[in-house]
């Protein structure tokens, strides 16, 4: 294994513990010589926002080549639904990405409803979408914190901070967990809406619309933050869409695809949003596109609140799929065998494979399942917007200084766990 | 911009590369075409360039494990390879599948034509020990560089197996004997 620290002696102890022989073809040639400089970044490095190793070789302060090393947060997600009811799956999928679980629930929500043909009720859509972007807000809060304060602004962090804890509270209220909530479930969402809720989401509207000029006026004509940010980590569109890439970064880069445009799912083609694109393709367009985005999500939570109704139903009604209320359990001899059979077996779905993919806070989130004809899946695969996005890196940061590699790294907004799964 | 218009891709496929096309099917309005895995770099340089099809962006590669595998026309093979391929000129999918043998599961890298393919290969290298010929990084992604074993494999235990013993580590091995390879 190697450490990835270059050969020196400290005291009696050498540091490198590996050979470069191992790295040879992927790092080069120079680096062999000795001319240029391996150096390890990470895995506790306050920036790479996890636990993220990055091997780096620097020409001075110049990255040659950079090689990521990911599985630190590895899970074993993935096989562990494979020994799961579908939906027992849907807690397991919270963990991924741990800064939007809301958007891992759907996806594989959206799978499950495809491959076993689950109806989703149109109340339920709504609250869908709801929870969605208010996750998508609360991610990009996280996002803009942590990227602004990486650079050493540290007031909009606290601000962000302040902000997601609103929505966290609210996730709170309908779910009864601030993080790992698993409330979207197959066939809708898991239960209904408490009354205060109606409020607490106008009052956060109404409270967070303002906000998002503080941030701006914080930051996008700051003079720093444009040295920071403009003209570093450019990405082409072309290779942008080679490599991969999606979500805000590839906007950044000026290609309009936004999958809720493209592939609508929840009904998102009813609503009226914008999807804001950069033309550069640096960090700082990167960082208007999600601030824009942030906005936008705002309008939808406005259209999605004026036609949420107060009653009717957040969950299909087929028994074969969804347990009874329990209302129903004391007066409904059938309530009480689908109840039993629904928490004992699960439900069946056929021996056939689906793909779905939706706009999670970071990108495109893809869920490929493969059923067994029984009540397990054969195989779930999650293409994750951050394992995509750090398999790119080495092209977004080849060139530039050491010091830019923090500010692209913000900018790709990567978590971990979603990346390794 | 004259934009041509679009066309199926099974029809295609098989007027280009006649019997490196296995079968073509659908469901839930997925088309998945299976495809000889010996022209898989080929197809997808098609797929990718040719005006009517242009699937320029590729969304994921998943590998399924059809362990315990019994031959058939639909899955000829134990593993599984499924490349999903979007257009967005066109705004449609495809799936793209190929298989691997039991005994040496081996299929030719795409990373000529999708760069992004070289993590999506290297990962299901490690995790379900299909190998990727050509892809010039061979070492595990996820796992940790001494792991034995392939954990995504349907043989591969998820705990729940006895606890391994001197005295019956053979009895042991021999229930899982892909998953130690």
């Amino acid at each position: 294994m190697v450490t990835g620290i270059q050969s020196r002696e400290t005291g009696t102890k050498a540091v490198w513990e590996g050979s470069l022989e191992e790295l040879r073809g992927l790092v080069t040639e120079r680096a062999m010589t000795g001319e240029t400089m391996l150096l390890n970044m990470g895995p506790h490095h306050p920036s790479t926002h996890g636990v993220l190793r990055l091997l780096l070789e620097l020409d001075g302060e110049q990255i040659v080549t950079c090689l990521p090393d990911i599985g630190f947060l590895h899970t074993g997600i993935e096989k562990n639904i494979e020994d799961k009811t579908y939906e027992k799956g849907v807690p397991l999928t919270d963990r991924m990405d741990y800064l939007s679980p809301m958007s891992n629930n759907m996806a594989f929500c959206l799978a499950v409803e495809k491959l076993a043909e689950v109806d989703v009720p149109e109340r339920a859509r709504i609250i869908r979408v709801i929870c969605l972007e208010l996750a998508r807000i609360a991610s990009h809060m996280v996002w803009l914190g942590t990227h602004a304060l990486d650079m050493g602004a540290m007031s909009v962090f606290l601000y962000c901070f302040r902000e997601r804890e609103h929505i966290l509270r609210i996730f709170e209220m309908i779910s009864g967990q601030r993080m790992m909530g698993s409330y979207l479930r197959p066939g809708g969402v898991w239960r209904d809406l408490p009354p205060e809720f109606y409020k607490a989401v106008t009052d956060f509207i109404t409270y967070f619309e303002p906000k998002v000029d503080d941030y701006e006026a914080l930051l996008t004509r700051n003079p720093i933050w444009l040295d920071r940010t403009q003209g570093v980590g450019i990405l082409e569109p072309e290779v942008a869409l080679a490599w991969g890439v999606t979500g805000a970064c590839l906007r950044g880069s000026g290609v309009n695809w936004d999958v809720r445009k493209a592939m609508p799912y929840s009904d998102y083609d009813t609503y009226d949003f914008d999807v804001p694109l950069g033309e550069h393709g640096d960090v700082y367009d990167r960082f208007l596109c999600r601030v824009q985005e942030v906005r936008q999500s705002v309008r939808i939570l406005k259209q999605a609140m004026k036609r949420l109704p107060k009653k009717g139903p957040f969950r299909s009604d087929n028994r074969k799929f969804v347990p009874p209320p329990r209302r129903e359990l004391g007066q409904s001899m059938e309530a009480v065998i689908h109840h039993f059979k629904l928490w004992t077996h699960g439900f069946d779905a056929p021996d056939e494979e689906v793909y779905v993919s939706l706009e999670s806070p970071r990108g495109e989130i893809g869920c490929y399942l493969h059923g067994t004809g029984g009540n397990k899946p054969r195989r779930v695969h999650f293409k994750t917007p951050s394992f995509m996005h750090i398999s790119a890196l080495p092209v977004m940061s080849e060139g530039y200084l050491l010091a830019d590699m923090i500010a692209i790294i913000g900018s790709v907004d990567i978590v971990l766990g979603d990346c390794d799964r | 911009m004259h934009i041509p218009p679009p066309l199926d891709a099974t029809d295609a496929l098989k007027q280009h590369f006649g019997a490196d096309v296995l079968y073509s099917k659908q469901f839930r309005g997925e088309t998945t075409i299976a495809v000889n895995p010996a022209s898989l770099a080929e197809i997808m340089l098609f797929l990718r360039n040719t005006p009517g099809l242009v699937f320029n962006f590729l969304s994921d590669i998943s590998a399924v494990d059809y362990y315990p595998h019994i031959p058939s026309d639909e899955r000829p093979e134990r593993f599984g390879v499924a490349y999903h391929l979007y257009s967005m000129l066109y705004n449609r999918r495809l799936r793209v599948k190929v298989f691997a043998a039991e005994e040496t599961p081996v299929v030719p890298t795409i990373i000529g034509v999708f760069p992004a393919a070289g993590w999506l290969e290297r990962e299901i290298m490690d995790m379900m020990g299909v190998k990727f010929e050509g892809n010039p990084d061979q070492r595990r992604l996820l796992m940790p560089d001494d792991w034995d074993g392939h954990p995504h494999r349907r043989d591969y235990p998820m705990g729940k197996e006895t606890v391994q013993f001197s005295f019956n580590v053979e009895e042991i091995l021999k229930h899982k004997p892909s998953a130690s390879k």
